[in-house]
């Protein structure tokens, strides 16, 4: 039945698309829209929410459109219908602050008709059970996405993020092209079903995965294949940003982990080497590079790169177990992977939304022309700080469970027997730590530089408080924030079906246990309570201020600003978010980015203003787009000489062709 | 009965070390001023300064939010959580599950980061330089840490500090070389983390090197007295968790009788003792670092740490 329901909201979602079109101009068209949307969402979620706890055996669904005679087949399972509630609450998040957040949009005929068809797309690529359907639906997630990223398409650079974003999603899709067409063989059955009965050789298993993990990995973000992602998801509004970064990566990884550990054979041991190398790799560039943004909604973007590092780590590491045979560890690692697709769309969805309703109130999306929002928008700062603390892997929320699971799927790696592996995996595992004590000082930058100190601009001094319904999106994210953080183990055993599909094992449960605390393997071994966690530490801080509040002083007193005795009244002397980063900018970023700083100090006397340039380049467009741009342009520039000749010189090319074609043809029979 | 009495050892726990703190941070001040002939302060003048500061009103600036009003007790707290979940004097207290070492590492990360944001809410140029070095320490000693954790954690087979300390005393350890480096680093670490010399200075005041004491330098009163108890907590916490780790002997591990647990506060308190006299004889040995040579140091326990996980993946014999 879920099939059904899931393909019922994806063709109310169409339906609203239509609408949209009619209804774009008149102010209602936006509420109603995104309420629609929001009341589909939710139908969505609850459909795939009753498919993941009931244990109904997942049943086909064959629709007579598409390919004539073959038909379109649809199917949810658990892996699926996880994915489900991923999208749907996401979708369903981004509608409710769509509400507030879309009166404001200056031209909604852009942005209102693509908003459902996007959702519905993303439904259809979860919904879908053979390939021809699948990837229908992922190039109509695309295009819908990339018309969204063009919806201010005069503001500068929005149409080249628009064209570099279009460029890779053609590249990733053609990878998964190739990636079907070597799962369904020669016989070239598209249903997964049949699919899952094909057996590949060791070699070409390996190389679906590699194909895979280029074309999921393109839409997902995956160094080096990030370079659209940091353009396109600024340049949309904010809630499209969200579900972009929140949703869309998802349903990438959803990809990667259908084709991987569902419809491919088992693949070699050392195909986990190169998921893992590429996971350690793209958390730690991606937060370095988040580091050195000063433009809020990039710097999340490149904070979404991080992550799905981290959840391909979790990802390679329950490779690595399931091809050894190991399938307690692989459970451990998987499940670690999953919840941090969970967690990850919860805070990036938040800190999307409160980037959202700091743009909408300020007009600026510059961290330096920001500041002092805490005094004026006290709510929004509110619930940005509890995204930034959750994404910064601090207990008692979520984020800091995933990546605990993670940790302790590494500490279990000794027992790997590969050599190659017993190599990697402590370095992926130095790699995640890394990335996640770099997580922490990103965020302080973001939220001191944005929402601290002293407003910078006129713009951020009259900044005021943003809608209710943008709030209320916000609220409840941030409070599932702290509910997945301190009972983490109803969202384990939530996942322990999908897991158990993927790779054969599961978690012990989780929910009995005293004290509601987590415990992946054996108590002995490790254990985390987050609940008992922000008891004791509500507790103790209350206990302390209130002792201090009663048995020594509550006095205060406000005065101007100490600074150790030089306060400068002048706004420029705060710390700005490129001097907040310059240590850390000198340290990694010399060797890493090709950091150049460049700074032209008057001599005294002379008038003239000082300046400080920073360039910073990304390794991936130094070394692979851009010798690729540059050679792509280079020969198209010779090329282009063939449109210049006269008509004889024409003939003899058509003739000499001709020669060349029929000397291939000759030799080839 | 029995809940109520290990209650009250896990309780016993939580007020043991708050009250030991200021006395590490006294004891290391006499230390050192003795090294450099000076007479110094009593050992108990950090627990007059702390009674001195909760009493004096506190002032803030204008432009103070409720964050940086908030942070001094958020602080506190989680480092006082955090330091009562560390071994002190008897394992398998009755809440010692609730966190594992990696969720007390994480739970200094958050005091961290609720004071580098604290120290950028006024806005000034001192709060922003402190908050700046301090997140690229953290963002250097944190993962080394995490690797000291993985080390000690794979030789015991475990991220629970009650059972990587059974595992020392009972389990056939030995002497390990993973270990030797795990501790070289972890000392490294704690120096660092503790805004120690040759990483920070905790007694200058005005000068461009420091770190902690620019963060915090708009503090004043109830909230500095907090702020300064968070860091003579987080002092005694590492020296905990070096005790612990490292050297568990005399912890009670069995039963919990009245010598036992009188042998474990005994040994405990000797053997902090111990450290708080080793720390300024090293202090006073070295010269501070320039900010630009932190990396150097910090990497070098990073590199350590790595090299002592790798041996242990490699086998579990090293």
């Amino acid at each position: 039945m879920p099939a059904i329901v899931g393909l019922l909201c994806v063709a109310g979602l169409l339906a609203i698309a239509a609408l949209a079109v009619v209804l774009g101009r008149k102010p209602i068209g936006a509420p109603v829209v995104y309420g629609a949307c929001l009341v589909l969402s939710i139908a969505g979620l609850a459909a795939a929410l009753v498919t993941l706890t009931g244990n109904a055996p997942p049943a086909q669904l064959v629709l007579p459109i598409g390919l004539p005679l073959l038909g379109a087949h649809f199917r949810v399972d658990a892996l699926a219908a996880f994915f489900l509630i991923v999208v749907n609450a996401g979708g369903a998040a981004a509608s409710l602050y769509g509400i507030g957040y879309g009166r404001h949009e200056q031209s909604p005929l852009r942005v209102l008709p693509y908003f459902p068809a996007y959702l519905a797309g993303m439904n259809l690529v979860l919904l879908a059970d053979d390939a021809f359907t699948f990837l229908i639906a992922w190039e109509f997630m695309s295009l819908t996405s990339w018309a969204l990223v063009l919806a201010h398409h005069r503001e500068p650079g929005n149409a080249r993020a628009a064209f570099i974003y279009i460029l890779m999603a053609s590249a990733g899709t053609l990878c998964l092209l190739l990636t079907f067409g070597l799962l369904a063989g020669p016989e070239g059955n598209y249903a997964f079903a049949t699919i899952r009965d094909n057996h590949q050789p060791a070699s070409l298993a390996a190389l679906i995965l590699l194909l895979a993990l280029a074309g999921a990995g393109s839409k997902a973000g995956l160094v080096p294949l990030h370079i659209w992602l940091p353009l396109a998801h600024p340049a949309a509004p904010s809630h499209v940003s969200a579900l972009m970064s929140g949703v869309m990566t998802k349903v990438a990884i959803y990809g990667f982990i259908r084709i991987v550990f569902d419809l491919v054979d088992e693949p070699a041991w050392w195909t986990s080497l190169v998921v893992l190398a590429l996971g350690g790799i793209t958390a730690v560039l991606g937060v370095l590079y988040a580091l050195l943004q000063q433009d809020i909604k990039r710097l999340l973007a490149y904070s979404t790169v991080e992550n799905v590092g981290i959840i391909f780590i979790g990802l390679g590491l329950a490779l690595a177990f399931r091809a050894n045979a190991m399938s307690l560890p692989a459970a451990l690692a998987m499940t670690a992977a999953l919840l941090h697709v969970f967690n990850h769309l919860l805070f990036k969805s938040l800190l999307f939304f409160g980037a959202g309703a700091v743009l909408d109130a300020t007009g600026e999306r510059d961290m330096e022309r920001l500041g002092g929002l805490i005094h004026r928008m006290p709510q929004t700062a509110f619930l940005f700080l509890v995204g930034c603390t959750a994404i910064s892997a601090l207990p008692p929320l979520n984020g800091f469970v995933s990546e605990w699971l993670t940790f302790q799927a590494i500490l279990v790696s000794p027992l790997l027997p590969q050599w190659g592996l017993k190599l990697m995996v402590p370095a992926v595992g130095a790699l995640l730590a890394f990335a996640a004590a770099l997580a922490a000082a990103c965020f302080v930058k973001v939220y001191g530089i944005a929402f601290l100190g002293r407003a910078r601009t006129p713009a951020a001094q009259a900044a005021g408080e943003t809608d209710r319904f943008s709030l209320a999106a916000m609220s409840i994210l941030a409070a599932m924030c702290l509910l997945a953080g301190i009972l983490p183990g109803v969202l384990i055993d939530l996942l322990s079906p999908v897991v158990s599909l993927l790779v054969g094992g599961r978690m012990p449960p989780q929910v009995g246990l005293a004290w509601l605390s987590i415990v992946p393997v054996t108590e002995s071994r490790s254990s985390y309570n987050g609940a008992i966690i922000l008891t004791f530490l509500i507790l103790s801080g209350v206990l302390i201020a209130m002792v201090i509040h009663r048995f020594a002083t509550r006095a205060t007193r406000r005065s101007a600003i100490w600074d150790c005795g030089y306060p400068d009244p002048s706004l420029a002397t705060q710390y700005s978010g490129s001097s907040f980063s310059m240590p850390i900018r000198r340290v990694f970023g010399i060797t890493l980015f090709h950091v150049r700083e460049r700074v032209d100090m008057p001599r005294p006397g002379e008038t003239r203003a000082g300046s400080f340039h920073v360039k910073i380049f990304d390794p991936a467009w130094l070394f692979a787009y851009g010798p690729a741009g540059r050679a792509v342009w280079a020969a198209t520039g010779k090329l282009n000489q063939l449109q210049f000749l006269t008509i004889r010189r024409y003939l003899t090319l058509v003739f000499a062709a001709l020669i060349v074609l029929l000397v291939v043809v000759a030799a080839w029979r | 009965m029995a809940m109520i009495l290990e209650i009250a050892a896990q309780a016993l726990q939580m007020f043991l070390v708050i009250v030991v703190a200021p006395l590490m941070l006294g004891v290391t001040r006499k230390v050192k001023a003795r090294l450099l002939r000076r007479i110094g302060p009593p050992v108990i003048q950090p627990y007059r300064d702390l009674w001195k500061l909760m009493h004096k009103e506190a002032v803030l600036a204008h432009n103070a939010s409720w964050l940086y009003r908030t942070v001094p007790y958020l602080t506190f707290a989680a480092i006082w959580v955090a330091a009562a979940l560390v071994p002190t004097y008897s394992i398998n207290l009755i809440f010692s599950w609730s966190a594992d070492l990696i969720a007390i590492v994480a739970l200094l990360a958050m005091a961290r980061f609720a004071l580098a944001l604290a120290g950028m809410d006024v806005g000034t140029a001192f709060g922003g330089i402190g908050s700046s070095r301090e997140v690229l320490i953290a963002s250097l000693a944190e993962p080394a840490m995490l690797l000291v954790v993985f080390t000690v954690a794979l030789v015991a087979g475990t991220t629970q500090l009650s059972a990587i300390a059974d595992h020392m005393i009972h389990g056939t350890v030995g002497l390990r070389v993973s270990l030797g480096l795990g501790l070289f680093a972890f000392v490294l670490i704690a120096i660092a983390e503790n805004a120690r010399i040759p990483i920070d200075n905790p007694a200058t005041h005005l000068e461009l090197t420091m770190v902690h004491e620019a963060m915090v330098l708009e503090y004043s009163g109830r909230h500095l007295a907090m702020i300064e108890a968070a860091a003579a907590l987080k002092l005694t916490l590492y020296f905990s968790l070096l005790v612990c780790l490292f050297f568990p002997f005399g912890i009670a591990t069995g039963d919990k009788s009245a010598a036992a647990l009188a042998l474990g506060i005994g040994t405990y308190l000797v053997k902090i003792g111990i450290l708080a006299v080793l720390l300024p004889i090293g202090e006073t040995a070295v010269a501070k670092m320039r900010v630009f040579r932190y990396p150097v140091f910090l990497g070098g326990a990073f590199a350590t740490a790595a090299l002592a996980v790798f041996l242990l993946f490699v086998s579990q014999g090293f």
